[in-house]
């Protein structure tokens, strides 16, 4: 399991863990328990130009359709090609296996929430 | 991430709970706002609960659905006259599917009719149209000897669905704790029989709304509880867990069972849902009989496969090759069991026969569609 802790956060229940000019990101386990069980992600193609608030893809539960924004502005060097095979990874394994792209990142980050703003704000 | 499809609750009066409730909590249930009532929706995955219903058995909790007693001498006939179909005849202890309908035509409430006794039938309503089916009930049965009285809040309904249901229940029987008046293995499908649990009175009805064997158990708030308790304990050693309203839903849209609200409603002809069968136009009267038909070119119900894994949702359009809306979505998923996706839709008349090739828009892409018979889903 990631250090929660060093990650950042969206109020739209992404996560991200940022190391020098890359972003990966995924889902939080909140949003994917929500969401209930995950069986399928449609994911942008990498090297697409991808802009923070705009959506970039899809996660479908046996319930209900998830839109996937992007959090920051980049290119997507690399999507997690195992968990369009396995969806179930965003549930089981929302913060590891279950990640799902990863932007080179342009220009400045975004306002990002860290661990406590976000646990806050999924506080029931 | 946002959540597209889930509608926001609505400005809820008190919700209402379970007798069930804290055993719900127990069990680490997540709630949903079910027509004003917090239900279990999941325990623990909807598609663990769905595969356990198949395989082994689901325990459910439906105490939220509405339980209205008629009872008189004029039982069967005000029945007769107040329901699409003939319960009059129906011998005691059987059950039978039934519609209430509009006086123009359309279907108020889609229920199950037992028949306890000869003057004495249990009328089971969606939760959601407790109070028109009921208000609608007692209405139509002014110049009738009749009581039509509503018993849902002293009436506790657990479900077990699945191809355990009868072992487990068997074992009650063993332990002493259920006695059924015959054999549980008699009781055939569609049938009901009174019996006991822990010496309160319990009636076991051979129904449900899984596409799988499995048993209904009506009986008071406050055993309800333990009887839950009870047949937890003796499932789990064959895989027997509580499934909730999720799984529910992906359960009966494969064994292609209607839903109040998504397949049918006031503005629904039965026939349109492949209901003509349930409307008996053989009696000379009975309540909506005189617009019980639909109109001609109405749309009609069809089963429908799409390619891939993106599930078709309630309110989808339905296409022709040609990209012309056609029909409407009105439930579908990726089936957990056959491992594509399904769905419900109505669509015009001409292109609803088995094999006609449509499309669905699925957010603005056309996913190619086949129209099947129903249901998705038949036990084997």
């Amino acid at each position: 399991m990631s250090d929660l802790s060093t990650l950042k956060y969206t109020a739209e229940h992404e996560w991200l863990l940022i190391d020098g000019d890359t972003a990966t990101v995924g889902i939080t386990d909140y949003a994917a328990d929500k969401l209930g069980d995950v069986v399928y992600v449609d994911l942008p193609a990498v090297g697409s130009d991808v802009e923070a608030g705009k959506v970039v893809g899809e996660i479908e539960s046996t319930k209900s359709v998830g839109e996937l924004f992007a959090p920051v502005l980049g290119t997507v060097l690399e999507i997690n090609d195992a968990v369009v095979d396995a969806p179930d990874l965003v549930n089981s394994s929302p913060f590891d296996d279950g990640w799902l792209i990863r932007i080179t990142l342009s220009g400045d980050l975004p306002a990002l929430l860290s661990r406590d703003e976000y646990v806050a704000l999924t506080a029931e | 991430m946002t959540d597209s499809t889930v509608p926001p609750a609505p400005e809820a009066e008190e919700p209402r709970y379970s007798p069930l409730h804290d055993v719900h909590v127990e069990a680490g249930a997540s709630f949903t706002d079910f027509a004003g009532w917090q239900m279990p929706v999941r325990y623990s995955s909807d598609l663990q609960e769905h595969h356990a219903v198949r395989q082994a058995a689901g325990l459910f909790d439906l105490s939220h659905m509405a339980e209205i007693a008629v009872v008189g001498p004029d039982a069967g006939v005000f029945l007769d006259q107040a329901l699409a179909g003939t319960l009059s005849t129906i011998a005691v202890g059987r059950a039978k599917y039934s519609l209430l309908l509009a006086d123009q035509g359309g279907i108020l409430d889609d229920l199950v009719v037992y028949r306890l006794d000869d003057h004495d039938f249990l009328v089971v309503a969606n939760a959601g149209n407790r109070q028109v089916a009921f208000d609608t009930l007692a209405t139509r049965a002014h110049g009738f000897d009749v009581t039509v009285d509503d018993e849902s809040d002293d009436t506790a309904l657990i479900a077990l669905q699945g191809p355990e249901a009868e072992g487990v229940l068997d074992e009650l029987t063993t332990q002493d704790r259920l006695a059924p008046d015959a054999p549980l293995s008699t009781l055939r499908y569609y049938r009901v029989l009174r019996g006991t649990f822990d010496d309160v009175p319990v009636l076991i009805a051979r129904t449900g709304y899984t596409g799988e064997d499995g048993f209904e158990l009506y009986l008071d708030t406050e055993t309800a509880p333990t009887l839950w308790r009870a047949i937890a304990e003796a499932g789990a050693p064959r895989g027997v867990v509580p499934a909730g309203l999720a799984s529910r839903d992906t359960l009966r849209l494969e064994a292609g069972m209607p839903l109040y609200g998504h397949e049918l409603g006031v503005e629904t002809r039965a026939a349109q849902a492949g209901l003509g069968r349930v409307v008996d136009l053989t009696k000379e009267s009975f309540a909506g009989r005189e617009n019980a038909l639909p109109e001609e070119g109405a749309r009609v119900l069809v089963g429908l496969t799409l390619d891939g894994r993106r599930a078709a949702r309630a309110g989808y359009a339905v296409v022709d090759p040609a990209g012309a809306v056609v029909g409407e979505v009105t439930s579908g998923a990726l089936s957990p069991t056959l491992g594509h996706p399904v769905a419900m839709a109505y669509v015009d008349p001409a292109l609803a026969a088995v094999g006609t090739g449509l499309g669905v828009d699925v957010r603005g892409t056309t996913i190619p569609a086949t129209v099947v018979a129903l249901p998705f889903y038949k036990r084997s």
